[in-house]
């Protein structure tokens, strides 16, 4: 009779190095599963897990274990990450006060501003969030650029890596004129100029983002879509694929540090 | 990379790994030891510089400097140290665009299996000549300040035509007197001896790529301004 819980690996639990996740040779699998079907029972959590296999992936995940040497370089992607969370929860509290048109915009962040209880702190931390952001991403790549660790296997994750740099970019832009006083206003002219002036598709791609003769009305509500639904999606499905591979590749070991060679290296091309 | 770099790779990466720690909790403690530091700054930094907010957008008084955020300041930069207008789309698109194809890319043309930084020269020193230079350039966008002086000896009958072009965020790309940034745009300083007043106003109603149109300046303003820059004849 086949097993109806035989689930295929998840992708935890290959590189848990035995630390806590079940183990997953094909042969345990099958009483495995009667086994969670047993277990699965006991409240909520097992429930879930019944149903998920997620006890089995997180803590592969958890209990992973992380290269000698891992050291405070180390923290600068989480600590990206964590700034792109913050960035989208102020970002949500912004866009319950913020009117994208270009006859309320301005008025709405002075409300804002002004009157709402927090709203300049809030808008303050979406702003300085957007700096730090940008520091720690640059940070974050000059790290993994310094220490090879865009080199085999990781190929893939740099190239996500840079991905993700552009669009944090592009959230920095895009965000500029939302508040539509003078300085953003001005520099999205310039920055619309300039992308006019790109070969073949520049004048097109800036007349998309223009969407009018004049940078205005049209123009805020295409940025205000752009910024707060097109690319967080992007950026927060790409950030997705990123840790999936730092969970399956594992993260470097420091490049200064040399394995011994251990006596008898087995050969074994298991990635992670 | 050849093949057994790639398995010698991964049997010392085995090794490494095998002799490292769980990431919970010793990675999960720095992270979020880290993760705290992140909040704190972004907390103070709100708190002690707050989020003002400028003048209301008024596309035609001009009287705004465009400034893009700091960390665009390098390619805002980037326009001013190449002038010659040929090569402008070079600065805005071309440059930045083969920057970020040579980024994508490193891993593929980059397949020196070393990675200690000291035994990769190259890599190594042109990773930080690109933080010098970009640093550099950042540098520079910040001391360009927001230019809205300038201090041009004229007769009377200009000096309203002066406070416009002052006002009007011109020193941004182009340099006048002592004042302005050396590009993008060309220096204006003996601008009348080059064009006549009429080719000017034609400039300023249908700008050249990579500056804002400024038609929209009230009739008078725009008069004072087109006999000022006329004025500068170099005499
Ligand atoms: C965002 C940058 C920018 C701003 C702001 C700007 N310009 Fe320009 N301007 C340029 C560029 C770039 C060129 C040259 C483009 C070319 O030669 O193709 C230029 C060209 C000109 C020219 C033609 C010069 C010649 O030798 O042909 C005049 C005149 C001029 N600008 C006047 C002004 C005045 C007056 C102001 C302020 C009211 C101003 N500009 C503001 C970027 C700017
Ligand atoms: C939104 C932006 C980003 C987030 C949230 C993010 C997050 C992370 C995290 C949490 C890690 C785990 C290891 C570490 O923290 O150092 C990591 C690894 C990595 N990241 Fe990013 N990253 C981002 C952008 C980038 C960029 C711009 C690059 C390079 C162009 C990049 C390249 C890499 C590489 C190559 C690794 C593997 C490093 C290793 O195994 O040592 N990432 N990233």
């Amino acid at each position: 009779m086949p097993n109806p819980l035989k689930r295929p690996s998840r992708p935890g639990e290959r590189s848990a190095n035995g630390a806590g996740a079940n183990g997953s040779n094909g042969a345990s699998r099958g009483a495995q599963g009667v086994e969670a079907a047993k277990e699965g029972g006991g409240g909520l959590v097992g429930w879930v897990d019944e149903r998920s296999g997620a006890t089995g992936f997180l803590t592969g995940m958890m209990f992973r274990k992380v290269p000698k040497g891992t050291n405070w370089f180390y923290t600068l992607g989480s600590a990206t990450l964590f700034a792109f969370t913050a960035q989208a929860i102020t970002g949500v509290f912004l866009a319950m006060y913020y009117t994208p048109s270009p006859t309320e915009a301005y008025e709405s962040i002075t409300h804002l501003t002004n009157d709402v209880w927090m709203g300049e702190f809030v808008r303050g931390m979406h702003k300085w969030g957007a700096t730090v952001m940008i520091c720690l991403i640059f940070l974050h790549m000059g790290r993994t650029f310094f220490f090879g660790a865009y080199k085999y296997p990781r190929e893939l994750n740099w190239v996500i890596g840079v991905v993700l740099l552009i669009l944090t970019l592009v959230m920095g832009l895009t965000g500029y004129l939302l508040p539509f006083d003078q300085r953003s206003y001005w520099a999205t002219v310039v920055a619309n100029n300039i992308t006019a002036t790109g070969p073949v598709v520049g004048p097109y791609l800036a007349d998309f983002l223009r969407a009018g003769p004049e940078v205005g009305a049209t123009t805020i509500q295409r940025f205000y879509a752009i910024h707060m639904l097109l690319v967080p999606g992007l950026i927060a499905a790409l950030i997705g694929a990123h840790m999936y591979l730092v969970v399956k590749l594992g993260t470097t070991a420091p490049p200064w540090l040399k394995a011994e060679r251990p006596k008898n290296a087995r050969k074994k091309t298991e990635v992670g | 990379m050849k093949q057994s770099d790639k398995e010698q790779y991964l049997i010392e990466y085995e090794v490494l790994k095998k002799k490292g720690k769980p990431f919970f909790p010793y990675a999960v403690a720095k992270d979020s030891a880290m993760a705290l530091v992140v909040v704190l700054v972004i907390v103070v930094m709100s708190l002690v510089l707050g989020a003002e907010q400028g003048p209301k957008v008024d596309p035609t008084t001009t009287t705004y400097v465009p400034r893009p955020e700091w960390y665009f300041f390098f390619l805002f930069e980037l326009l001013r140290v190449i002038k010659p207008p040929e090569l402008v789309p070079l600065a805005t698109i071309g440059i930045p665009t083969i920057c970020m194809v040579l980024l994508l890319l490193l891993p593929f043309y980059d397949r020196n299996p070393e990675r200690r930084p000291q035994r990769r020269p190259i890599a190594t020193t042109a990773g930080i000549l690109t933080i010098i230079a970009m640093a550099y350039l950042t540098f520079l966008g910040a001391a360009a300040g927001t230019p809205t002086e300038i201090d041009l000896e004229v007769a009377a009958e200009y000096e309203p035509g002066k406070q416009v072009a002052a006002q009007s965020g011109c020193l941004a790309c182009h340099k006048i007197g002592e004042n302005g940034n050396d590009g993008p745009g060309p220096e204006l300083t003996e601008i009348g001896a080059r064009l006549p007043r009429e080719a000017i106003a034609r400039s300023l109603r249908n700008p050249p790529q990579g500056m804002p149109n400024f038609s929209g300046l009230p009739a008078e303003k725009f008069d004072d301004l087109t006999l000022f820059l006329a004025s500068l004849d170099g005499e």
